[in-house]
């Protein structure tokens, strides 16, 4: 398929292009910008006039359900939701059920993803055997399997000599290790600890929860000069700590799930289960740092730490209810708030959410060079829409954002240069990339 | 933070009872002089008025109970309401039937009342929002959040005793950090314009930020006992030993144990609270929960009342609202 996108705003952060051009797709990869390649015979024109032309989204973290708890979403649904969002590449944490630890999940996992075929799902491979921080798992055979790095799967790993082993070991085989710090013994509460948790009567999770995991981490990745990357930031401390180990010269990048970027304790106060998430939401404080960091750089990632689930998860007093947002259908509409709030301008904000998650993964991805895989999100800014129930593509209906004026409407999402996503519908599976 | 609007309706009268927090002067003082009213029933050689006659209330326990669940009861009763108890700690639950179906089901009896308690914050303002229009709410105990029926009872205790709210020094010692009988009972006596209100524990068992919700913050009880006119002992639970909180009941009773010689502080007509049930030789020294200064037995006694009140206004303005007579 031959494509050209005419007439849109092209903004690839990767090579500092902002600027009106035709974009022309030949075989599933970037062709070239500006002029049309020799001997192109073009055989789909899609109409970017008033639009963003950018790298597909990638998502560092979503978690899609499957295997284990389809029940709440399935690999097809919610890369569905993803490719409504203008999200070509998600990646998969390992808490799954079975958890992945071993390359038959990676590939089961694979040839689903490929099957429904709306977006590319990248396995990440559990640090530990069975996610449990006791013994080490077959990384090596999990990079085998594709897997894009190792992590801990939102389970912190307790035992310090267990993780500066799986670090060591992860090192050897070039693998970047994710980590979502929590104090699990300091952070077992249900709501950031401050004067909303204490109003409300609600457990507390102190910030130290978080930090203080953090500032382990980096001694132990100081000490063995290992790369690793720190997820889900949720407090200002937290973000002070990654900047000093970054102007250090750690090897350490860091990622804040989008929600903390719009949302605060003050948000749990009528016990809003919808606003209960791990880490907690933190103060005004917080989210102002988070959003500094974020345009500072320290934070080279938003995701949308997507957690769909089914309404009974939900339907029970806060502290029976399981935490989570599912984030994919606001991720582009609420970090595109952020260039409304004066956060960062449009292309940092872009860089954010495609070619600073790719540097991560350290994969080519997530820009529109010429060769490059043509992961393409055509996205009207003008057009505002709010969130409701009846347009949110994943099955997780789980969003505090209700009636949030959002904005921004993905027109196309094109996944190595087939269109997945168009308007309001998502092509099946005769459409899918090769 | 405002209140949970969700009790009140669009006129401000209370349809259910969640939380004492946002509540008015108006809407406590309402509750009090009612239940002064009720007071004399219990004196009555028949007990009984016929308010709630045809009404039925139930009673849903998720945590043990005697005494709130026993005085619930009985207030119901000398309403002329029916009353069902059910203790889901033992029952339902166990069985893993969510929140929601139990009460779909007890809904499906037609009862026009949920006491509830439960161990997580929230519970009932989860109930409020899930039952029919008609059904009231009165939250008998939630997590550490609220326990506003018993914060009524216990500042209408303190009225009778000593009515000037203004000039009332009042301390609350104890395990602050996991009572719901002292977060009810501090914003209760904001409402009513206490002089001052000071809270003493160790550290470990306030939580952060607690000088936001209005308090005076004593780590030293003797310190905090000086002059004041009340004293409102909490519940030590025995758990609190084994989460590295305190390191043994007998540092705990050295240093917050309410004695004799430390009553002798406050004020010479101090009165001694608690909200039971109570542990001698923890929180409390028997001389004191026993001697004169104690009023905790007249506590129970007016916590019929007070329920009575609460009851009968709740369940009066659902009447109103459906156009009965109430």
């Amino acid at each position: 398929m031959r494509t050209v996108i005419q007439g849109g705003r092209v903004i690839d952060p990767a090579h500092q292009i902002d600027k009106v051009a035709d974009l022309y797709i030949a075989d599933g990869r970037i062709a070239s910008l500006g002029e049309p390649p020799a001997s192109f015979t073009l055989e789909r024109i899609i109409d970017a006039r008033d639009c963003i032309v950018c790298p597909g989204l990638i998502d560092l973290c979503a978690r899609l359900r499957e295997p284990g708890q389809e029940q709440k979403a399935t690999i097809a649904s919610e890369t569905r939701a993803a490719a409504a969002g203008g999200i070509t590449t998600l990646v998969c944490p390992p808490d799954t059920d079975p958890v992945i630890d071993e390359p038959a999940v990676v590939e089961w996992i694979r040839r689903r993803a490929k099957f429904a075929g709306h977006a590319r799902v990248l396995a990440m491979g559990a640090l530990t055997y069975r996610l449990r921080g006791e013994r080490l798992a077959e990384m090596a055979a999990l990079r085998e399997a594709s897997c894009v790095g190792v992590s801990d799967g939102g389970r912190p790993v307790a035992n310090s000599r267990v993780l500066r082993r799986a670090l060591e070991y992860a090192a050897t085989f070039d693998l970047t290790v994710f980590l979502t710090p929590l104090d699990v013994e300091l952070g077992n509460g249900l709501a950031h600890e401050g004067p909303v948790a204490t109003r409300m009567g609600l457990p507390g999770i102190p910030v130290a929860a978080e930090t203080g995991m953090i500032a382990r981490d980096l001694e132990l990745i100081h000490d063995l000069g290992v790369r690793a990357h720190f997820g889900r930031l949720s407090s200002g401390r937290s973000v002070e700590l990654i900047a000093r180990a970054q102007a250090e010269g750690l090897p350490v990048t860091a990622d804040v799930a989008v929600h903390h970027l719009h949302l605060t304790e003050m948000d749990l106060t009528r016990f809003d289960s919808r606003c209960h998430v791990r880490p907690p939401l933190r103060g005004r404080r917080d989210l102002e740092a988070l959003r500094a960091g974020l345009a500072s750089g320290v934070l080279t990632a938003i995701c949308s730490d997507h957690q769909p689930h089914e309404p009974d998860a939900k339907q029970a007093p806060f502290g029976d209810t399981e935490p989570g947002i599912s984030g994919l259908d606001t991720l582009l509409g609420l970090s595109l708030r952020l260039v409304r709030d004066g956060v960062l301008s449009l292309p940092a904000l872009i860089e954010r959410l495609t070619w600073g998650p790719a540097r991560i993964l350290g994969l080519d991805c997530g820009h529109l060079g010429v060769g490059a895989l043509a992961d393409v999100c055509v996205f009207d800014p003008e057009i505002d829409r709010t969130v409701e129930l009846d347009v949110l593509h994943s099955r997780g209906r789980n969003t505090p954002f209700l009636g949030w004026e959002l904005q921004g409407r993905v027109t196309h999402t094109l996944l190595e240069g087939c269109v997945v996503y168009e308007g309001g519908e998502c092509p099946t599976v005769a459409n899918q990339p090769q | 933070m405002s209140a949970t609007p969700i009790q009140l309706d669009a006129q401000g009268r209370l349809l259910h009872f969640l939380t004492i927090e946002g509540l008015t002067h108006r809407h406590l003082t309402d509750i009090l002089d009612t239940a002064e009213s009720l007071r004399g029933v219990a004196e009555r050689r028949v007990k009984k008025l016929p308010t709630l006659h045809g009404k039925t209330i139930v009673n849903l326990f998720f945590e043990a109970s005697t005494r709130t669940r026993t005085t619930f009861e009985l207030a119901a009763k000398r309403l002329s309401a029916d009353v069902l108890n059910l203790n889901i700690a033992t029952s339902s639950a166990v069985k893993g039937e969510s929140l929601l179906d139990t009460l779909r089901n007890i809904e499906a009896m037609q009862c026009d009342m949920f006491v509830m308690r439960h161990s997580q914050s929230g519970a009932a303002e989860f109930m409020a929002r899930h039952v029919k229009p008609h059904i009231a709410v009165l939250n008998a105990g939630d997590g550490r959040h609220a326990h506003p029926t018993q914060a009524m009872l216990d500042v209408f205790t303190i009225r009778r005793h000593k009515p000037d709210f203004p000039n009332l020094r009042i301390a609350i010692v104890g395990d602050i950090l996991h009572s719901r009988v002292a977060r009810s009972l501090i914003h209760a006596l904001s409402i009513l314009g206490a002089g001052e209100i000071r809270v003493i524990a160790p550290r470990t068992l306030l939580p952060t930020r607690v000088e936001d919700l209005g308090v005076q913050v004593f780590y030293c009880l003797p310190e905090g006992l000086r002059d004041v006119d009340v004293v409102v002992m909490l519940r030590l639970q025995r758990e609190r030993m084994e989460g590295a909180l305190l390191p043994s009941e007998q540092e705990f009773f050295q240093q917050y144990g309410l004695t004799k010689e430390r009553l002798a502080l406050a004020k010479p007509d101090a009165i001694v609270m608690h909200p039971g049930p109570i542990n001698r030789g923890v929180e409390i020294d028997s001389r004191v929960a026993d001697g004169p200064h104690s009023v905790i037995l007249e506590q129970v006694t007016n916590g019929i009342a007070v329920r009575m009140a609460i009851m009968s206004i709740t369940l009066g303005h659902h009447a109103q609202a459906s156009g009965e007579d109430a």
